[in-house]
């Protein structure tokens, strides 16, 4: 059994639920039968992913969908042997380049070398050249980029690369200008609302009325993937019972944990206080939540009870120290004084 | 076995007949080129003094700079060509940008071995047609990025194999070639297109592809690209795929082609093309912080909604920075002051966003500080 997401995940790009013009310009691109490399671009449960594999499926035919997965194996230069995961079927391949942190410019190197120089083996594809999927695009390093640069440019004839990316911010001018940006904005709460009712009818979820959904898409922030995930556990939590508008929206643990550091940090603001959210942040860390969410998501909690005119220093501190967080190795330095921080402002 | 033959032949030209149909036209980039020194538009500077070198069959070496998408590279090729035809350029031109390796040891030796060649002495057919003077040259496209160390090794190469070679460097920063570098080299300086050249280009390379195009768009296009015209037609070609226009025109002939629906490019595409922000939804939100009434730490809560629909709507924050720049540098009812002020929230910005901090922040962090710095001088 899979999940709802995966299982009524639109198939084809006439079947997406919203943003129609973008899938009229895929399906126009793909009826020319030359791709550009593109660059898609949008937040996370926006449907990137599942516009592409629309894409790919008007482009090769049903075939595409019959994926397997195999590991390839590196070797760096200091001879060490590294694994990654590559999703292919005859057509397509799927990369996380990401996965394999400072050595993702190997992957570009030679995965997509290697791929680029093969010609279609298939006689019968419908199109001559196979298409690379690079997923977290942003996170490439910059050398992962100029590699990649030089590969674009060398090799059309046989590869078009697909970049899967949250922000462009983070890609390098020279391949944004190579490739077709095509934005994928969030889905409206009115979208959302629309696809879980959808969704809910085929599964035959006992509703109430729609305000459950609604209250639904608004704790989803934009992210359908979310959205459909909190619909499912609310359905199996209920059991046999109606979903109704009273049923709590579970919210996830670490997001409570932040919450209760923000409170701890607001009503006491003692050094005691700071070695207790300490070992929270410790907790947090080890439960392999981002440092940087963390930090976002406990200044968006702090805003609302910190006095008014605090707000501004407030964000201009969490800015910084979130900064620093990336620059920087050691990620509880920054929590830490980013805590502190706050503190001071709220003694003053 | 003959029928097995014939068979796999058939597929052949199957095969054959595919590749050929779907051959990926030129990007337009390549295709509009100048083919000549007079068809490079708007650096009457350097085609001055490179036209005067073709009839004296003498060059100096060169060094051109200037910002991207300004005709460097397209000028000393059309150079090439003149002077050699597109037969011999083949021999006597040695094309190199940042995509190829280019460290010292290639300095050491592709380019010393290519510069060390001796020069043949043209057939006579491409005698009569071309000036083909007796050096070769050695374009280093996008030299800034050499290393220090591969641009000294080229010094005296520079000098020993002046007799039958000429280096041309190309570069967006003078200030990254070392000194002794520039020093042996004459430099020309490209400007930033003019607006009315780039047009005239950008309309002829519209015309060539038989696109339909709304008023004003081929402006907004140069608008968007700042002067850069390479970006500009890249621009365009990618607004014409979306649009479908040139798809169904090729495709035509075969007839077995679904038909894309052809749609004149509006200026809407070119937005969404080049990821460009519609300058409304900037507008609104400096508006917002300028309006702000009472103490700012009140309307933080809002301002977080606005930041939070930017985000949801997928805008590059990199592009929300550099736009909010543009508009404003030219709101002549920001005082000289504030400007300043914002100029360094924007400037910190940037480097936040250069470094991979997060988005939504960073951009709560400026719009906030914006709207407190308006409020401020209330």
């Amino acid at each position: 059994m899979s999940l709802w997401v995966d299982k009524h995940r639109p198939k084809s790009l006439d079947h997406v639920d919203y943003h129609q013009d973008i899938s009229e310009r895929f399906s126009a691109l793909a009826a020319t039968g030359d791709l550009p490399h593109l660059l898609v671009y949008g937040p996370s449960g926006a449907g990137k992913k599942t516009r592409v594999m629309g894409l790919l499926k008007k482009l090769y035919g049903p075939s595409v969908e019959k994926i397997s997965t195999k590991s390839h194996k590196f070797v760096t230069p200091s001879k060490r042997e590294l694994e990654l995961g590559v999703i292919c079927s005859a057509y397509h391949l799927e990369v996380t380049p990401s996965d394999m942190g400072n050595n993702d410019r190997l992957v570009i190197q030679q995965l997509l070398k290697e791929t680029a120089e093969t010609q279609q083996v298939d006689l019968n594809a419908k199109q001559r050249f196979k298409v690379v999927i690079i997923n977290e695009a942003d996170s490439l390093s910059r050398d992962a980029q100029a590699a990649l640069r030089r590969t674009m440019e060398k090799y059309t004839k046989n590869i078009r690369l697909i970049l899967l990316t949250n922000s462009t911010s983070n890609i390098i001018a020279p391949i944004r200008s190579r490739t077709l940006l095509v934005r994928v904005a969030a889905p409206t709460e009115q979208d959302i609302v629309n696809v879980l009712e959808k969704v809910a009818a085929k599964e035959h979820v006992d509703l109430e009325n729609t305000k459950t959904l609604e209250k639904i898409a608004s704790h989803s922030d934009r992210n359908l993937r979310k959205a459909l995930l909190t619909l499912e556990t609310l359905y199996t939590f209920a059991g046999s019972k109606t979903v109704s508008e009273n049923t709590p929206i579970p919210t996830p643990d670490w997001e409570m944990v932040i919450g209760r550091i923000a409170r701890e940090l607001v009503s006491s603001r003692t050094p005691a206080t700071l070695l207790a959210i300490r070992s929270l942040f410790y907790e947090l860390l080890s439960h392999c939540i981002p440092p940087s969410t963390i930090l976002k998501e406990l200044t968006y909690r702090l805003i609302p009870v910190v006095p008014a005119n605090l707000r501004v220093p407030l964000i201009s501190a969490a800015a910084t120290y979130e900064h620093r967080l990336k620059l920087g190795a050691k990620y509880i330095f920054h929590l830490e004084a980013f805590c502190a921080k706050v503190m001071v402002l709220l003694e003053e | 076995m003959q029928s097995f033959f014939a068979k796999s032949q058939q597929a052949q030209k199957a095969d054959g007949k595919k590749t050929s149909k779907n051959k990926a036209p030129p990007p337009w980039v390549e295709k509009y080129r100048p083919k000549s020194l007079d068809d490079v538009s708007s650096q009457d500077h350097a085609v001055t003094v490179l036209k005067r070198t073709l009839g004296s069959a003498n060059l100096p070496h060169m060094l051109f700079y200037g910002p991207p998408g300004t005709g460097k590279t397209s000028t000393v090729l059309a150079l090439a060509k003149e002077l050699y035809g597109p037969e011999l350029m083949k021999d006597r031109v040695l094309e190199l940008n940042a995509s190829d390796e280019r460290g010292i040891a290639i300095v050491r030796d592709s380019i010393k071995n290519f510069a060390a060649q001796k020069v043949v002495a043209p057939k006579d057919h491409i005698a009569e047609k071309y000036p083909c003077p007796p050096f070769k040259i050695i374009i280093l496209d996008e030299a800034d990025s050499m290393t220090t160390d591969a641009q000294s090794a080229l010094r005296r190469t520079m000098e020993t194999y002046s007799a039958q070679t000429r280096f041309c460097l190309i570069c967006n920063y003078v200030t990254r070639i070392i000194d002794p570098l520039a020093s042996r080299c004459s430099k020309f300086r490209f400007r930033l297109l003019d607006g009315n050249d780039a047009l005239a280009r950008l309309r002829h390379v519209s015309d060539a592809e038989q696109l339909s195009v709304e008023d004003g768009v081929l402006e907004k296009i140069l608008e968007v690209a700042n002067g850069d015209l390479r970006r500009a037609i890249t621009i365009l070609q990618s607004c014409s795929r979306l649009s479908g226009e040139s798809s169904a025109a090729q495709n035509d002939e075969d007839g077995d082609a679904t038909m894309a629906e052809t749609r004149p490019i509006t200026i809407a595409d070119v937005n969404e093309t080049a990821g460009v922000i519609p300058t409304e939804t900037l507008k609104a939100i400096i508006k917002a912080c300028k309006d702000s009434k009472g103490p700012i730490g009140d309307t933080v809560p809002d301002i977080l909604v606005a930041v939070k629909e930017l985000t949801y709507s997928g805008w590059s924050s990199a592009q929300i920075t550099s736009q909010m720049h543009d508009l404003i540098i030219t709101d002549v009812l920001i005082e000289g002051k504030e400007k300043s002020k914002i100029a360094e929230l924007l400037s910190v910005t940037d480097k936040r966003l250069a470094d991979g901090a997060d988005e939504s922040l960073a951009m709560l962090n400026l719009i906030v500080g914006i709207a407190d710095v308006l409020g401020a001088a209330k």
